[in-house]
């Protein structure tokens, strides 16, 4: 008897629609070309206020185009699943034992939601909300 | 089998991951939709006053990171997610990614000495 | 008791015959407590003894029953039938190269096993009269769940970069090279990261996070490896910093 392994080929771009988890994660990583847009605008209304009052005004105009709010509403609902995946994975990546126990994951997540909630209404009332 | 490199990319992965987790949502309530939905009045964003925080030393330190992190975060990560849609030329989109990555951050950079 | 008629589908590949594999189904009439392991040595019993497939406990704790069913890594000595249709398709472990029907190639995973130095490297090393490396529960405690893996390789089948990259070293190896980074009485990890460190190691990984979900020892290697990035990386820097001091 002879050996003759054969090896199944997955595809290559195709192979995450396969199951759930994967859809899943590849949302999780397609949220990087948003928040990535998101930092080009930035990076332009940057420019446009070191160009003078008059390319702001014109910034800021464009930002308010409906093109501009459905960018920046998919944009917003890509940055919180990338919020929400990231904090909940963190007791993964840094579990903190105390003692003989290990912290349960919820006190760890739950500490970076709260983290961000302050951030986040500090930031809002910073700016006037 | 030697180790790699990828720390050096990796920690800005993660430190901008992190930051644009925390950072990222309220950005872009507060630039991209508050005005249009009402919470906030167009004043909030008038020149003078995102120029002042622009030119404080405080907010060129947040803008920069609020550029620098996510860009090399979002970089990093379409990397990755182009070989997870088969695209396998690493070196060719390495090279893309980061360059516009890089690019963000001198522009930033550049305004930001200067404005 | 009640009889329950199921269609197994099962990958059929015979080497010596086939050019390629193909599904051939079988009518099993199942008991309600029985697992798809139990329907699979119904029909080698009755049906098909050319059936070829690994098991051995039949109690979730060797590891060797690990195949595809209904597209799901799983212990076939875990899948109970009352979970699952009438209609189960079974196939070997995916992103192995197939044996013989149900049977995959495992050697490359036993190499990768070894390549991570899974023993421990102790500070000095202690004779049997110098008495025993003492650990306290709490240092037990940290490294205890990395222990359990029972190398039934799901986590490879679960693994979309270890499908389209088999030098991959992956979860298992990886989680088991963590057991021993994490041990009190080792201090070998500077030295595993020749290969846990390497491009074809963590850096491999892009936390799909799908071999912990899969895991049916709740081994978390996905967590294993985020771990190891982190570590792997302070210990990146601190050499270039402090050149040599982790040699």
């Amino acid at each position: 008897m002879s050996r003759k392994p054969y090896s199944r080929t997955v595809s290559t771009t195709g192979w995450w629609l396969d199951q759930p988890r994967y859809i899943r994660y590849m949302a999780r990583e397609v949220s990087c070309v948003l928040i990535g847009a998101y930092t080009g605008v930035i990076v332009i209304g940057l420019m446009r206020l070191s160009d003078g009052p008059a390319a702001w005004a014109g910034f800021l105009e464009a930002l308010q185009s409906p093109l501009s709010i459905y960018f920046h509403l998919l944009a917003l609902a890509f940055a919180l699943y990338h919020t929400t995946t990231w904090f909940n994975v963190t007791p993964k990546a840094m579990p903190v034992q105390v003692g003989e126990t290990q912290l349960p994951g919820i006190f760890i997540i739950g500490a970076h939601y709260a983290g961000w909630v302050v951030v986040s209404a500090v930031a809002l009332y910073l700016v006037g909300v | 089998m030697a180790r790699s490199h990828k720390p050096v990319i990796w920690s800005l992965f993660a430190a901008g991951g992190t930051f644009s987790a925390f950072v990222t949502p309220v950005m872009i309530l507060i630039t991209g939709l508050a005005i249009g939905f009402g919470l906030l009045p167009a004043e909030a964003l008038a020149y003078e006053r995102v120029l002042a925080f622009v030119q404080h030393p405080i907010g060129k330190a947040f803008i920069f990171l609020a550029v620098f992190l996510p860009a090399w975060h979002a970089a990093h990560r379409l990397r990755i997610t182009a070989h997870d849609f088969g695209i396998r030329a690493d070196t060719v989109v390495m090279g893309i990614c980061y360059s516009l990555a890089a690019l963000a951050t001198v522009m930033t950079v550049f305004v930001l000495l200067s404005i | 008791m009640t009889e329950r008629q199921i269609d197994l589908e099962i990958l059929r590949y015979d080497p010596d015959k086939d050019e390629e594999p193909a599904f051939q189904t079988y009518r099993v009439p199942c008991h309600e407590d029985w697992v798809v392991l139990d329907a699979i040595n119904y029909i080698k019993d009755e049906l098909d003894r050319t059936l070829s497939y690994r098991w051995s406990c039949h109690m979730a704790v060797c590891g060797s029953c690990g195949m595809m069913i209904n597209g799901e890594p799983t212990l076939s000595c875990k899948a109970f039938l009352r979970d699952l249709p009438d209609r189960i398709r079974v196939e070997p472990l995916a992103n192995f190269p197939i044996e013989r029907d149900l049977v995959v190639v495992m050697d490359d995973f036993m190499d990768k096993l070894a390549s991570v130095k899974p023993y421990l490297v102790p500070k000095e090393v202690k004779s049997v009269e110098d008495g025993s490396y003492l650990q306290s529960p709490a240092q037990l405690k940290k490294f205890k769940q990395y222990t359990l893996c029972i190398n039934c390789t799901l986590c490879y089948a679960a693994c979309p970069q270890f499908a389209h990259d088999d030098s991959f070293v992956g979860p298992a190896a990886l989680a088991l090279a963590h057991r021993y980074n994490l041990d009190s009485r080792d201090v070998g990890r500077r030295a595993r990261e020749d290969v846990v460190a390497s491009n074809a190691g963590i850096w491999e990984c892009s936390f799909v996070g799908a071999c912990s979900d899969v895991c049916p020892e709740h081994v978390d290697p996905a967590g294993a490896i985020q771990q190891t990035k982190i570590a792997s990386t302070v210990d990146y820097f601190t050499d270039l910093v402090t050149p040599g001091r982790g040699k």
